[in-house]
């Protein structure tokens, strides 16, 4: 096409002009060698060259070099610096010769950006004289006024807004001529700088609306569609009502018709008398129209913005259904579901009515058609087809592509976590179904799964065994272990099998489970899960075994002799061996009864085989569980070790029923889920200033912080330990064992925190270390009291109860007169925590009993801990002195442990029994203002659970 | 309103860019990259629309005709109707097997201007 005759001009570039290549030449000199680096040398060439022709002072080689520059600019990316390509554009524009003119239109409508507006004013002027008439020929004129307006409504006129504000007046007699250039430009100028064009513009604008010419118009409805759309506010646009009206009863033209009916679904919302008057005529168009763009067009119209007039929706929906139903053209299908898509939930069952054609189109080879399908059917889902959807939609997964798979996974997941399971009825089959999930092939939604595993055992306590059942057959399949996608699901299955081990048909089967050796394919985080799991089982294992020990009064001593002679035996190796051999006889004889004490034992082994060599594991995570784990192995040996040795024979039982009942107060306490927004719940009792900066504890707490974890359950003992016997030894924490046992248990609440859970998971109760910060911050205490303030309120329907935790404006919507009298008891708690009554009976969940428990907990840690030191043999003469001793290690705790400073007024509640509540607020009187008795309390904070 | 016009070759190589919605020349590599990725991802006989929010701006579809060795795309927003554009698609491949009797990519590879020039009488004057 534009390759130049040379046009001998100057002399210095006749060679140039002369041998000058064309665009031809360059692009085929590009294809000669269509390898990457072949091209990029040509390009490279290529540029050189035109920079030396763009300088030309000849028209056409400078013609011919931007021509070549633009076609390298815009379709290899050559990297042309923006002047290089505007300023010869700009020069061009003047030239008389209408070719060049149009090759430099060209290169500045691709060119033209915001980096090179400094050049602009430079074409102003030519682009104002190419607009106006001249005395040139019509046509000619009309050629030039073409290209200009063609450069308005380029995308560089967007980026230069300075260049339409000056030329807008230009553009009003080609407006008034119904060019549908100048009507794009004006669009285009209106949309860079409203307020310059507005005034000028807007007017002719409109006319072109009513313009005989059907360009115009078409034109015309096409540029207010794109001016009105949604960024930008339609409200300007209303008073063009009447023209597009007329527009859209008269006109024949489907793209003006279909840019019409855009508009009016944008104005409908607007102004509510347009709807019923656009409603006949779209309805005329939709059943007369053959041209599927505009009868797709209607039925988006109707089901967006005319929703209100039911016959006209039934419409569409047929139609939408018509297009549902086309097999042969994937388009239509696509555009079909898209449309029913649009509908609101009232009209679900007539989106029902096509359910089967929706669910064939799952299997569509098309991926939008699958994701509308989906879509759909999600729409679809209630409470009463929920078990039907998910269960179709799950077989759907196995046929699916693993993208689409685990769209449908993860769709089926939001659908029945919505707003806490509220679709849920059936939640044994919904833990299946979660399971099942896991197991689909292609799964990678493992942490959702894995999150609502543990979700809906705290908030569903119906739902555990089942959860527990599910869980089990997770942790048994080893194949599952090797799925990297699946860890958070077996994280989960392991923390659930742990929490809940109650409910557990076959320990020993869990615990081979748990420390099979596939485990090691395990990233720390869930070993350390794992292990946690295998504590909790053991623990239980042991307090059945003991309890039924007691209950059949049968001689203990046959079973310490066995665990002693184990343990005498000796080394690590020895054990393994032992445990070899245990593992072939004992897999048989242990499944019979999994609490028989060659069960027990066999457990035992097992552990110190597996977790043994994880205690040199370098993750701190993994080792101080493991060490934990082994500890507590140890312990239950020892304690049949000294029993034989020096005590005599009734305080063997009471020994291993303590430790055992001790460890299980640990595990006791539910965990329950915390409503995110709790905290904003507890109210600041009266009378109570809190400060804003804590700076000033600083001091207490870096000198006395110095043995945080040694401090937790060494609350002196109520007569309760008194009364048996054991002296207390003045030095505590020499052990390195008691170290263990008092870590765990604030090891354990952590874990509940941070380690089971990700972030949106109910927080763990945390009361204990709570407990043990008390004198730190009142922050914490507020903490451990949002447990509760979380559970005011727990859903109640005719499925299992599922905990739901109120947001704020649940809470004020459903309960607003249940938010007042609750409001009391609530704080009374906070002021007792403040007050530093002890957080154990406040986290009393379970009412009294639990009270119980906890002191026993307490007393039997301090037990223990003495049982090390005696084990130890540091005062074997000590046991005399128990009752002062005792006295005096709660004397030395003070001194020692500073952070209990505070937790004296906890204590001298708990040793006074329920009543030092009063007397511990009497001491801080100055505090609190009068309060309702808080013996109720317990009641009361029983009704926030489960 | 159309967001921009692209004709690719199965080759991955640009015939035909033209944007209606300033994009900074940088970027122009990075989308017909982006773009012909997700084409050639499609199979043949499904529909013909994809939705590209991530490579363009927020609620742009893409609809594009597979015709011998060439893609032709249009990406457009909300102010079009998407059989629209199809038919578009159409009338544009049309009138150039008008123009250059029996259109093949040839044609187009060195017809740079007149392809452009096509394209602006289409798109902004009578369509």
């Amino acid at each position: 096409m534009a390759s130049t005759p040379a046009a001998p001009a100057v002399a210095p570039s006749l060679v140039d002009t002369l041998f000058q290549r064309s665009l031809n030449d360059l692009v085929k000199s590009l294809r000669a060698d269509p390898s990457a680096a072949g091209e990029a040398v040509a390009v490279a060439r290529a540029l050189s060259e035109i920079h030396r022709e763009i300088r030309a002072p000849d028209a056409a080689t400078k013609s011919v070099a931007l021509q070549k520059l633009t076609y390298l600019s815009s379709l290899h990316f050559a990297p042309v610096g923006t002047h290089l390509l505007a300023f010869p554009a700009i020069e061009l524009l003047a030239s008389p010769h209408l070719p060049h003119k149009r090759l430099a239109y060209l290169a500045a409508s691709l060119s033209l950006h915001p980096a090179s507006l400094s050049l602009l004013p430079l074409a102003t002027h030519q682009l104002h004289k190419d607009l106006s008439p001249s005395s040139a020929g019509a046509a000619h004129q009309q050629h030039l006024s073409a290209l200009a307006l063609q450069l308005l409504a380029s995308p560089a006129a967007a980026a230069a807004p300075d260049l339409p504000v000056h030329l807008a007046h230009d553009l009003v007699p080609h407006l008034a001529r119904g060019s549908p250039r100048a009507i794009a430009a004006a669009a285009r100028v209106i949309a860079a700088s409203p307020s310059a064009a507005v005034p000028v513009l807007f007017k002719p604008l409109a006319a072109c609306l009513a313009s005989p010419d059907p360009r115009a118009s078409t034109a015309a409805a096409a540029a207010f569609c794109d001016l009105s759309a949604p960024p930008a506010d339609a409200t300007p646009f209303l008073p063009l009502a009447p023209d597009l009206y007329n527009l859209l009863t008269t006109s024949r033209s489907n793209w003006a018709l279909i840019k019409v009916l855009k508009v009016f679904a944008r104005l409908a919302p607007l102004e509510p008398r347009l709807a019923a008057r656009i409603v006949d005529p779209v309805c005329q168009l939709l059943t007369r129209s053959s041209a599927m763009s505009l009868t797709f067009e209607c039925i988006r119209t109707v089901l967006t913005a005319l929703p209100a007039h039911d016959a006209a929706v039934r419409l569409a929906i047929g139609k939408a259904k018509e297009f549902v139903a086309a097999d042969d053209d994937p388009n239509l299908r696509y555009l079909g579901l898209l449309a029913l898509g649009l509908l609101g939930p009232a009209y679900a069952s007539t989106v029902n009515d096509c359910r089967d054609a929706i669910v064939k189109s799952l299997g569509d080879a098309d991926t939008n058609i699958r994701q509308e399908a989906l879509h759909l059917i999600m729409g679809m889902v209630n409470e009463n087809n929920i078990m039907d959807i998910a269960g179709m939609l799950i077989s759907h997964v196995a046929k699916s592509d693993p993208e689409f798979a685990n769209d449908i996974l993860g769709a089926v997941l939001a659908a029945c976590g919505h707003n806490v399971y509220e679709m849920v009825v059936d939640f044994d089959w919904y833990v299946s179904l979660l399971a099942d999930m896991a197991r689909t092939l292609l799964c990678a939604q493992g942490d959702e799964i894995g999150r609502q595993l543990v979700d809906v055992g705290l908030r569903v306590r119906d739902a555990r065994p089942e959860l527990v059942r599910s869980a089990r057959t997770l942790l048994i399949d080893p194949a599952l272990l090797g799925n990297h996608f699946l860890f958070p699901v077996l994280s989960a299955a392991a923390w659930v099998s742990g929490e809940y081990v109650d409910l557990t048909k076959d320990p020993v089967e869990l615990v081979e489970a748990l420390l099979q050796p596939r485990t090691s394919l395990l990233p720390i985080s869930v070993r350390a899960v794992y292990i946690h799991a295998v504590f909790k089982v053991i623990t239980w294992c042991f307090s059945v075994y003991v309890g039924r020990l007691g209950d059949s009064g049968m001689a203990v001593d046959v079973m310490f002799d066995r665990l002693a002679a184990d343990q005498t035996v000796g080394s690590e190796s020895n054990v393994a061996l032992v445990s070899g051999e245990e593992q072939d006889i004992g897999a048989s004889t242990v499944r019979k009864d999994p609490f028989s004490h060659e069960s027990i034992l066999y457990m035992i082994n097992l552990i110190q085989t597996t977790v043994g060599p994880l205690i040199n594991c370098n993750e701190v995570e993994v080792q101080e569980r493991a060490l934990n784990l082994i500890g507590f192995v140890h312990l239950v040996r020892e304690i049949q070790e000294l029993n034989k040795r020096n005590v005599a024979d009734g305080d063997k039982p009471s020994r291993l029923e303590e430790l055992v009942k001790t460890m299980q107060t640990v595990f006791c306490q539910e965990l329950g889920p915390v409503s995110v927004n709790a905290q904003m719940k507890v109210a600041t009792p009266d009378g109570l200033i809190l400060n804003e900066n804590l700076v000033e504890l600083a001091g207490i707490v870096s000198e006395d912080d110095t043995t945080p974890s040694t401090s937790i359950f060494f609350y002196p003992c109520s007569r309760h330990s008194a009364d048996t016997r054991d002296e207390l030894a003045v030095s505590i924490d020499s052990s390195s064992l008691s170290e263990h046992r008092k870590r765990h248990g604030l090891f354990y609440l952590q874990t509940g925190k941070t380690e089971d859970e990700p972030n949106d998971y109910p927080q763990a109760n945390d009361s204990l270390p709570s407990s043990s910060n008390n004198s730190v911050n009142d922050d914490k205490l507020k903490t451990a009291e949002l447990v509760f303030a979380g559970k005011k309120s727990t859903a109640t329907k005719s499925r299992p109860k599922v905990v739901k935790l109120d947001t704020e404006d649940f809470l004020s919507s459903m309960m607003p007169s249940a938010n007042v009298p609750k409001e009391d008891p609530l704080s009374g708690a906070l002021r007792d925590v403040l007050l530093g009554s002890d957080a154990k009976a406040l986290s009393s969940q379970r009412a009294s009993d639990i009270n119980l428990e906890g002191m026993l907990n307490k007393t039997s840690s301090n037990e223990s801990s003495s049982q090390q030191i005696e084990n130890l043999g540091s005062h074997p003469a000590s046991r005399s002195s128990s009752r002062t001793s005792k006295q005096q290690n709660h004397d030395k705790e003070k001194g020692t442990n500073p952070p209990e400073s505070d937790g004296k007024e906890p204590r001298k509640h708990r040793s006074s029994g329920r009543s030092g509540h009063r007397q511990g607020k009497h001491k801080h009187r100055e505090k609190s203002s009068t309060q309702p008795d808080t013996i109720p309390q317990a009641p009361v904070i029983q009704d926030f659970l489960l | 309103m159309i967001q921009a016009v692209m004709v690719i070759s199965t080759q991955a190589k640009p015939r035909l860019l033209k944007f209606y919605n300033f994009q900074p020349p940088e970027k122009h590599q990075d989308l017909v990259r982006s773009v012909f990725q997700l084409l050639s991802a499609r199979p043949d006989s499904v529909s013909d629309f994809v939705k590209v929010d991530s490579i363009f701006c927020l609620g742009t579809k893409m609809v594009y005709k597979h015709l011998a060795t060439l893609y032709f795309v249009f990406v457009f927003d909300s102010s079009e109707n998407e059989l629209a554009m199809l038919d578009l698609i159409q009338v544009f491949v049309e009138t150039l097997d008008k123009c250059f009797k029996n259109v093949c990519e040839l044609d187009i590879v060195f017809n740079f201007n007149k392809l452009h020039t096509i394209l602006d009488e289409m798109i902004l004057g009578d369509r």
